[in-house]
């Protein structure tokens, strides 16, 4: 655990390490020392290659890799040194899009911290003009980080926008681990204030979702179990409600997959999720009805293959102001090893379990 | 020279105990995994007392199990090494305890 411990304060591009380049991380994923299966190949196995969306229904936009964080985790390699964020340009475009192409049902804004991004409030007014139901991944941290985020709270709710934020553990100690120092703190005042303005509450239609994600190179456990936890916990601690836990796997990407190989947990990590590989969660894998569309409008079939720079495999229709829904609806879904991350156990995606 | 003892793969093809006897492995599985299901105790409780009892009978493999579940489960370092303790004070305790009978035995035979 010591190297996970170790706080980075930097992201893996500032100091230069090779891991912070796509095609190494690829290299890494593909050299399968243990001769394990391959994930396109267990996918023929199943009847799923190749692997087909089902729906475009779910419009996820990275609005920059800039974060007050810098996660030990964080497969984006966010941090406050990453300067690439969405122009106002390619919102522009993205709105002209959404317009067009009614199937889409949710907006999902993430990061970094999607609300550091100067034109977040504008995109997410334009997009509430449109009348779709938005998710801001907020990081919690934001909200305190300095008074013109204080606010917050009070924006999500005026556009009825839906809640997830990360919240490794309900423990200072594990939080803090994984998060850095006083995270855990400024975690739980942010939840308050979310609280405060009617987040969370049974029945609220203004919905807080919370992420647990293993802070070492294990599997999530049981979703409903630990769910149950959480709500104990925050309850009773320092009474905090919420809605939904969403247990996440780690996916090896960036500065996870960093941190796999330097504390070799890489191989036991890769073997654990490959035996835990589920064909239910398979055929519900979340890149089947998302789609990703970076920082500068390019398209991805998931935020992880974003990272890794794996452009959808339809040539014609790679960024957004080429989108052609029907072309992107025909594509086969690009697969790497890392895809084992989705499928294991109960699955994971962006909502958490799928299986 | 083969490894003979405790050797950290064989807790993977502990399953394989059904080769030489179906029946009894089968059903001390299936007991198995009732008895790790959430019930009166959560899952997560019984992770727990699987980690002392672990290291009050010494096993292994039991202890790598359980130490990687607990750990899973959420509990700290400090929760976990806890418990150890408290196997630890009940095999002393143990051990202690009978120093009475000892007391009894030596009281009855000294003049
Ligand atoms: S995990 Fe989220 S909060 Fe942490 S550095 Fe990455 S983007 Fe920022
Ligand atoms: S990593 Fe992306 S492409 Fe692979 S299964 Fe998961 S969501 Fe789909």
């Amino acid at each position: 655990m010591s190297e996970f411990v170790k706080i980075k304060l930097k992201s893996l591009k500032a100091t230069a390490n090779s891991l912070s380049k796509a095609e190494h991380q690829l290299a890494v994923l593909e050299q399968n020392p243990t001769q394990f299966t391959p994930f396109h190949s267990q996918l023929n196995t199943i009847g799923l290659r190749p692997l087909r969306p089902t729906a475009l229904e779910v419009f996820q936009v990275n609005l920059g890799k800039m974060c007050n964080q810098v996660c030990t985790h964080c497969h984006v390699d966010a941090g406050p040194d990453r300067k690439e964020i969405m122009t106002k340009e390619t919102m522009e475009t993205i709105i002209e899009v959404l317009k067009a192409n009614p199937t889409f049902k949710i907006v999902d804004m993430t990061g970094g911290a999607p609300e550091m991004n100067p034109h977040f409030r504008w995109f997410v007014e334009e997009v509430s003009k449109l009348g779709i139901q938005m998710y801001v991944r907020c990081n919690l941290t934001i909200i305190t980080a300095n008074k013109k985020y204080n606010d917050l709270p009070e924006f999500f709710k005026k556009h009825k926008i839906e809640v997830i934020s990360s919240l490794p553990f309900y423990s200072k100690n594990r939080t803090d681990k994984q998060r850095g120092d006083g995270v855990f703190e400024s975690s739980i005042k942010a939840l308050q204030m979310l609280n405060e303005v009617g987040y969370g509450k049974e029945d609220s239609e203004l919905k807080l979702n919370l992420v647990y994600n293993p802070a070492g190179a294990f599997l999530p456990p049981d979703q409903s179990a630990l769910e149950k936890e959480y709500k104990t916990a925050l309850a009773n601690d320092f009474g905090i409600s919420f809605n939904n836990l969403f247990a996440i796997t780690n996916l090896p990407v960036s500065r996870y997959l960093d941190y796999l190989i330097t504390s070799e947990n890489y191989e036991d990590y890769m073997t654990k999720l490959i035996d835990a590989f589920n064909p239910t969660a398979a055929e519900n894998v979340m890149c089947r009805n998302t789609i990703s569309i970076g920082w500068d409008g390019y398209i991805y079939d998931c935020d992880f293959n974003q990272m890794l720079e794996l452009k959808v495999s339809n040539p014609t229709t790679q960024h957004i102001s080429t989108f052609n829904a029907s072309a992107l609806q025909d594509r086969s879904i690009i697969v790497n090893n890392h895809c084992y991350g989705c499928t294991a156990g109960s699955g994971s995606s962006c909502g958490g379990a799928v299986a | 020279m083969d490894i003979n003892y405790y050797n950290a793969d064989d807790l993977k093809k502990f399953g394989n105990i059904v080769e030489f006897q179906k029946e009894m492995g089968e059903k001390f599985f299936g007991y198995y995994g009732e008895v790790f299901k959430e019930g009166a105790l959560t899952a997560r409780e019984k992770s727990l007392i699987a980690l002392a009892v672990a290291h009050a009978v010494q096993c292994p493999y039991c202890i790598d199990a359980y130490s990687s579940d607990a750990y899973e489960k959420g509990y700290s370092e400090s929760q976990m090494m806890e418990a150890v303790h408290v196997a630890a004070a009940i095999r002393g305790g143990a051990s202690l305890v009978h120093g009475v009978q000892m007391m009894n035995k030596v009281k009855k035979i000294s003049l």
